[in-house]
């Protein structure tokens, strides 16, 4: 399997632009998984149209304290680096919105007074697209602010035996981007040639080069701005796999829900060939 | 000493979707306060793409380490390779070595910092080590003092950056009573960094994007501030471009009984301001977006202070 992961520093550069038309384009000839991992505004499905047959809880797994087995040794308390434990006056209490479910409590509570309840902090959707690529999206539930574990439960359900796994990532650099990314064996960057696209690209090149998978970037709106991008990724060694034209009627046909490959035909054999290309530096890379 | 003070107001610039134009219009309402009565302090709450600071001219004045995060960190020498670590750890974070001279390892992306394995490990051989996940900026501009920060890639603790420098932004305001207002440019999406990011503020405005994406996820950053109980205005950005989005928008506003304040028709002014790194307003003052940006302040202002 090869997993590619489409990300970004800043937001709405185009990453769910160029999952989708990847997606659609590679589906008819290679068998594919798309993994929404944007699971605080995931969009993808406005685009592909999957069918959703299963809903699944996503969880954090909190702890539980048997109140008659607890001898208020407070070690739980002491060993949680989230304060998801207080001891207030004679009772033990858990602050569930800040448990991040790593079970450090439940291990070391010497009397075995902690078991573990799920609680649900989002849903994993799962279905198809086009005929049966499987479709898979999380969504964090409103007001809840730990969107990793849905990330991380989501990317479970990856099939190894699936050739192409692709995940949309959500924007920024740090936690829930890091877990979408971190064992990718390509990286999709897309950007745009404006001061903030530069900016927040250096970001994404940073977090590369701790993950250590090979990336190219795609430059959207080529022609809205200037060419410090361009200029900036000479000095690299990281390719620029494609350019897409800065054109008012992709952004209106993209504010329908219609793909890519639908506004621009003439664009359809640039992902097949982009995924030749990355498909042949990971062969190369590996030594096959 | 205590400050007579009336307290400083907040508004959060949101948006749910990325690239909506939060930055671009942060920028424009710093320059218009700047110009205006209500002075306003400006916090650049996106972290991991802080870009405020490319299009207000600022000028770093003062830059510190933010700290927060631990990590597990193994003494290879004490390590005895009984593999109790990796057995607790539900984060995948501990490396088992490929031969008997090597130690176990941890792998510090995937590390949550719950410590757990420092707690079982008999040899002791594991501690927490302090990681800096990135600097927080004092800046001055033409326009106002900026707070702001960089996280570093790939670390952690965003909400927790955001808190900070909220933090000092206000303590900076009590200590310099021209500042009624602090406008903070906020992040997308709705988990933590955008609920710190809203904590506290009196008013948050939505920059929203006509078109089924910009729809869906105005509708989640909607119901998240309703959550916390934060009155709500929203913008338009790009309305001409898809004029039934934008219909749809002001449909689903009016039903939620959101004011819209604010159609800022598509106008390439904005990308060639962003381009010159200066706020819109300033770079051309009299371009359509600009004219209705001038409105839009002027209705913030009337919301943001109209209990008083």
């Amino acid at each position: 399997m090869i997993k590619i992961a489409i990300a970004s520093g800043k937001g709405g550069t185009g990453k769910t632009m160029v999952a989708t038309s990847m997606a659609f384009s590679l589906a008819k000839e290679h068998n594919i998984q798309f993994l929404d991992c944007d699971v605080e505004a995931p969009n993808a499905h406005l685009f592909l149209k999957p069918e959703i047959s299963e809903v699944k809880p996503a969880v954090i797994n909190v702890p539980k304290i048997d109140y008659n087995q607890c001898i208020l040794c407070s070690r739980c308390v002491d060993i949680c680096e989230f304060n998801a434990l207080a001891m207030l006056g004679e009772k033990i209490f858990v602050f569930e919105q800040l448990c991040h479910g790593c079970g450090s409590c439940t291990i070391h509570c010497p009397v075995n007074a902690i078991s573990e309840t799920p609680r649900k902090i989002g849903e994993l959707n799962i279905g198809n697209f086009i005929n049966d690529h499987r479709y898979l999206y999380g969504e964090l539930t409103i007001s809840e602010p730990m969107p990793t574990p849905i990330i991380r439960q989501l990317k479970a359900l990856i099939r190894e035996e699936v050739e192409i796994a692709i995940l949309d990532s959500p924007p920024g650099a740090s936690c829930s981007v890091v877990a979408t990314l971190h064992d990718a064996d390509y990286v999709i960057l897309v950007t745009e040639p404006t001061p903030f696209g530069l900016h927040d690209l250096k970001q994404m090149l940073g977090v590369i080069a701790q993950t250590g998978s090979p990336a190219g970037v795609i430059i959207n709106r080529d022609g809205i701005g200037d060419s410090n991008l361009e200029d900036y990724l000479a000095t690299t060694q990281f390719p620029i796999l494609l350019k897409i034209p800065y054109q008012e009627n992709i952004a209106v046909g993209l504010a329908t829900g219609r793909l890519l490959i639908d506004i621009l035909p003439e664009i359809k054999d640039a992902f097949t060939d982009m995924f030749l290309a990355i498909k042949s530096t990971l062969e190369t890379e590996v030594g096959v | 000493m205590l400050s007579q003070n009336k307290p400083v107001k907040q508004l959060v610039i949101l948006s749910g979707k990325g690239g909506t134009g939060k930055t671009c219009l942060t920028a424009a309402l710093v320059h218009l306060s700047s110009q205006s009565k209500t002075k306003s302090i400006f916090v650049d709450a996106d972290v991991d793409a802080a870009n405020l600071a490319l299009v207000v001219e600022a000028k770093n004045i003062e830059t510190r380490a933010f700290n927060s995060s631990k990590l597990a960190h193994i003494d290879p020498d004490l390590c005895n390779n009984c593999n109790k670590c990796y057995e607790v750890c539900r984060y995948n974070a501990i490396k088992i070595p490929s031969n008997s001279n090597e130690s176990y390892k941890v792998i510090d992306l995937l590390c949550d910092g719950c410590a757990s394995c420092v707690y079982i490990c008999p040899q002791s051989a594991i501690e927490m080590v302090e990681q800096q996940d990135g600097e927080w900026y004092f800046s001055s501009s033409p326009y106002g003092p900026l707070f702001h920060a960089e996280l570093f890639p790939a670390a952690e603790n965003t909400g927790k950056l955001v808190t900070l420098i909220k933090q000092h932004a206000r303590l900076f305001a009590e200590d310099h009573n021209e500042y009624p207002l602090i406008i903070i440019d906020g992040p997308p999406g709705i988990g933590c960094p955008v609920i710190s990011s809203s904590a506290g503020v009196d008013l948050a405005l939505l920059v929203a994007e006509p078109g089924l994406s910009g729809l869906h996820d105005l509708e989640r950053i909607i119901k998240t501030l309703a959550h916390f109980k934060i009155p709500i205005v929203i913008c338009v950005n790009k309305a001409n471009l898809y004029s039934k989005g934008t219909r749809e928008i002001l449909q689903m506003a009016a039903s939620e009984n959101i004011t819209i304040i604010g159609e800022i028709p598509f106008d390439n002014a904005i990308p060639e301001s962003m381009a010159r790194g200066m706020p819109v307003t300033k770079f051309l003052p009299n371009s359509p977006a600009s004219k209705e940006i001038e409105s839009v302040w002027i209705e913030i202002q009337k919301e943001i202070f109209k209990a008083e």
